[in-house]
């Protein structure tokens, strides 16, 4: 608890015409941790991974990156200070081959400027051969090494998942918004998301998850906030969250509780 | 960048994929690419036309192709790659051809000072507009593209007094280091140089983070921004880009007939553009060079046929959209890949 | 002063009903099938022609109108037949490409069959000029007002009550959702292109008899009517005719009181306008992506 923050969230609030998807939501991330956001289906929680990333702006309240008030920033500029995600109906481009897909990921690291594209600078020469070579190793390292030379479109939906994965770590972010990754994953491909989860937890990547599989959820975060109706309802370590009753309640109905 | 101990830890399962990427670089693969096979074909055509010319009429229609295969270029950029509209590109054009055609003729500019000030002007213009008009999307941003390329012609239309109005104004030659350039022959090496160089510094841009930025604009524009790509940016990048080019196509166009008309920049000449486009291929740079040849020929062939070519040329449109809806080269290139 | 106005005003309405009907017919194909038809503005030249042919040919005005009118609708059908079913699969930029193609074509055809030459159509009732407030109104604007207004009452009878009206309603909303309920989807595109092809080929038989018709004259009018389509909100019915009424009227007052060498730009300028500050125009739907 010593450490700073790596994102706070203060008295969050964001309404679409009349309703409100959010409602007065506080809480702060601490950085080398899996956190979980989880709550029944229309708690908010897509909208939460929306406003941190700049896709909608809070109808009041604020959201601080390491210390810097994000409001004035673009989706693209939060991309640029460490913020990466994947999307729960996936956003891949189609129209590109997968590795391209993963290459989009590095446009961060690489030069890329219009005149020296031009020109092509040599710089520009081997940048891209290594661009290629890097999203070719994360394509391998999330499981994907069969579909290097493949078209996103001929991709099976786990695949397409997992390339959306590789292409936010291309970015080498700071901190990972994961949007239901295990959404249409079986057994095995969810432990080995688990897995994946693990490693980048542990080369420093701070991981938030969007989830509904309650056994991914439980093993792999150490911090876990639960919506409901857009507000907080309990926060904690998974043994808390797990054993307190507001939360039984909200996800199995009031008898169980 | 790939050193084996990067910070995620990654098996260095580098022996696979170096080879799975390796192949793309042999010497059948650099052959069959775009960019140095592709480039060296159209070098080799450009050289070797000439000797299948038979008379200035020829050379006019190699100029007239040129001029059209390079503006075709840069508006498949923002329509192909980048996955805009644009309905007014010919006011782009026309706008370049006017401005050339007045600085020289009414305000004794020397030419290519007026050529390069045309090109900045319009650049310009494209400039002020393209932030609200690219924050359009689709039938909008179609509607947007054409009600401005219609403006522009209606002023030059309108303002006679500048422009001749509707009959048209002369426009005096281009004149460089004190000599006149003149003739189709020298005009068809101007041109062909200019479209060397456009094909070339095209491909560039495709095959580099800036080509793939724009692509992923045109994929998934969410994604791009999440990956750090300021798609605004880019999208007015390539409007201006774009229009900059045809403006300047146009000056040239104005010193090569010594005549321009508004049409120039009218609605069916802006559709003519798309059309090359779309028929040739979109995000195809090779499928602008077909699409560029194959229409500016069509009508001329098409004269044969006298009151029937507009009927013609616009059933073939039809045919081909209906079967070959992805443009000329990418289907036939998806043919080849499958008949392998 | 406000006789000149009024004058305007009842240019500006006539014209803004030949837009609101080009306009209407825009928002039909578009409702049926996403595409935008840019052959629409060649249904009206065609309808005019015909009209002009026909009666030239011996028929009696009334029929020969009402056959005009009729082409119209076969030609729609004819447009949804030959060139878009056949590529339904395709994206827009196609279509709209084959639109293109078939609008150049039927001008193609226009001028084989009947030249490059202008020609008109009698007024429907003569021409005695009828005097009210001052301003002078010719008897054929209150034939293109009135048509319009017959039209409209009926489209929104057979869009509101009948059941063919509202099948082609649902399927606009959600194609796939019609398609489970049993809606012929396929009758649905025909009876659309149909109704398009007919509005199309009114507005041109019923204007001939004011504007000289010619084999081009389809390409300005169908751009001022797409623009009136997306003024109103591409897709509402309501919104096309308000969309050709505002374009009409506002294209009058600037040829009488500014400049009527800029009489087209208007079209252009309010299309740009209303695109830079309320892009799903007057009535349109507004929808936001779900990411």
């Amino acid at each position: 608890m010593t450490q700073a923050a790596i994102l706070e969230i203060e008295a969050l609030t964001k309404s679409f015409g009349g309703v409100r998807a959010i409602q007065d939501l506080s809480f702060s991330l601490y950085p080398h941790a899996v956190h979980s956001v989880i709550g029944p289906n229309g708690a908010g929680k897509t909208t939460l991974f929306n406003l941190i990333t700049g896709v909608f702006s809070p109808t009041s309240g604020r959201v601080l990156l390491q210390g810097q008030d994000l409001a004035s920033k673009t989706v693209h500029q939060r991309a640029a200070l460490g913020v990466s995600r994947t999307f729960q109906n996936l956003q891949l481009c189609l129209n590109m081959t997968a590795i391209e897909n993963v290459m989009l990921g590095c446009h961060l690291h690489v030069n890329h400027r219009f005149l020296p594209a031009l020109f092509r600078l040599p710089r520009i020469a081997s940048q891209e051969r290594s661009c290629r070579e890097r999203a070719a190793e994360l394509m391998e390292y999330v499981g994907l090494g069969n579909y290097i030379s493949a078209d996103t479109t001929s991709l099976p939906y786990g695949a397409m998942k997992r390339l959306e994965i590789a292409r936010s770590l291309a970015a080498e972010p700071k901190l990972l918004l994961l949007d239901e990754p295990a959404a249409g994953l079986n057994g095995a491909e969810t432990a080995e998301l688990e897995a994946l989860i693990q490693k980048l937890s542990a080369a420093g990547v701070t991981v938030v998850l969007v989830e509904h599989d309650m056994k991914l959820v439980m093993n792999v975060s150490q911090h876990i906030i639960v919506l409901n109706y857009g507000r907080k309802l309990a926060e904690g370590s998974a043994r808390e969250v797990r054993e307190n009753p507001e939360v039984i309640a909200a996800y199995l109905g009031e008898q169980a509780a | 960048m790939s050193d084996g101990n990067d910070s995620l830890g990654a098996p260095a399962a580098l022996t696979g994929t170096s080879a799975r990427l390796a192949e793309s670089s042999s010497l059948l693969a650099r052959l069959l690419s775009a960019r140095q096979g592709g480039f060296a074909l159209l070098l080799a055509t450009v050289l070797l036309a000439p000797l299948f010319m038979d008379g200035l009429y020829h050379y006019d229609l190699a100029v007239l192709i040129g001029i059209n295969a390079i503006i075709v270029i840069g508006l498949n950029l923002l329509v192909g790659y980048a996955g805009q509209i644009s309905l007014g590109h010919a006011g782009f054009f026309g706008l370049g051809a006017y401005t050339s055609a007045i600085l020289t003729a009414r305000y004794d500019w020397p030419g290519l000072l007026a050529l390069a000030a045309s090109a900045a002007f319009v650049g310009l213009v494209a400039f002020i507009v393209a932030k609200p008009i690219l924050r359009l999307r689709g039938y909008y941003l179609a509607m947007a593209t054409l009600g401005l390329g219609m403006i522009i012609y209606l002023v030059l239309t309108s303002e006679s007094w500048l422009t001749g109005g509707p009959d048209g104004m002369d426009v005096p030659p281009l004149v460089v280091f004190g000599r006149p350039v003149m003739g189709e022959q020298t005009w068809y090496w101007i041109v062909a140089m200019i479209l060397l160089l456009t094909y070339w510094l095209a491909l560039n841009l495709i095959d580099s983070p800036v080509g793939r930025a724009l692509r992923a604009v045109h994929g998934s524009e969410i994604a791009a921004a999440t990956a750090g790509v300021d798609a605004t940016g880019y999208k007015v990048l390539i409007f201006v880009v774009s229009s900059a080019l045809a403006a300047a196509m146009g000056g040239l166009y104005a010193f090569y007939s010594g005549f321009i008309t508004p049409s120039s920049a009218g609605f069916l000449h802006s559709i003519h553009f798309v059309v090359m486009v779309v028929f040739g291929g979109m995000a195809s740079i090779v499928g602008s060079l077909v699409g560029a040849i194959v229409l500016t020929l069509l009508p001329q062939m098409l004269t044969v046929f006298a009151d029937y070519d507009a009927l013609v040329y616009g059933l073939i449109l039809m045919l081909v959209m209906i079967f070959m809806p992805k443009g000329l080269v990418p289907t036939l290139a998806s043919w080849l890949r499958r008949s392998r | 002063m406000f006789a000149e106005f009024l004058q305007y005003l009842v240019t500006g309405v006539t014209i803004g009903a030949i837009y609101a009907l080009v306009a209407l017919g825009f928002s039909i194909i578009f409702n049926a099938s996403h595409v935008i038809n840019f052959a629409q503005g060649e249904f009206v030249m065609l309808g005019g022609m015909s009209a002009v042919f026909l009666l030239a040919s011996g028929i009696p005005l009334p029929a020969a109108v009402l056959l005009a009118v009729l082409c119209g609708a076969v030609l729609g059908i004819a447009l949804y037949k030959l060139g878009i079913a056949p590529a339904r699969h395709s994206d827009p930029i196609p279509l709209i490409i084959i639109t293109i193609g078939a609008g150049l074509a039927l001008r193609g055809i226009a001028q084989i069959v009947w030249g490059k030459g202008f020609h008109s159509l009698p007024a429907f009732s003569g021409n005695e000029p009828i005097g009210l407030l001052g301003a002078v109104i010719m008897p054929q604007s209150l034939w293109v007002v009135g048509t319009t207004c017959v039209v409209v009452a009926l489209l929104a009878y057979f869009f509101n009550r009948t059941r063919l009206g509202k099948a082609i309603l649902a399927t606009s909303y959600n194609r796939d959702a019609a398609q489970l309920m049993g809606i012929n989807t396929d009758m649905i595109m025909i009876v659309s292109f149909a109704l398009a092809g007919l509005l199309g080929a009114v507005a041109g038989a019923v204007v001939a008899p004011i504007t000289f018709t010619y084999y081009e004259i389809g390409v300005m009018l169908g751009l001022k009517g797409f623009v009136a389509a997306v003024l109103g909100g591409l897709g509402s019915f309501p919104g096309a005719v308000a969309g050709g009424l505002v374009l009409g009227v506002t294209e009058a007052m600037m040829a009488g009181y500014i400049s009527s060498h800029y009489k087209d730009a208007v079209a252009f300028v309010l299309i740009l306008l209303i695109l830079f500050f309320m892009p799903t125009g007057m009535f349109g739907k507004q929808s936001a992506e779900r990411v």
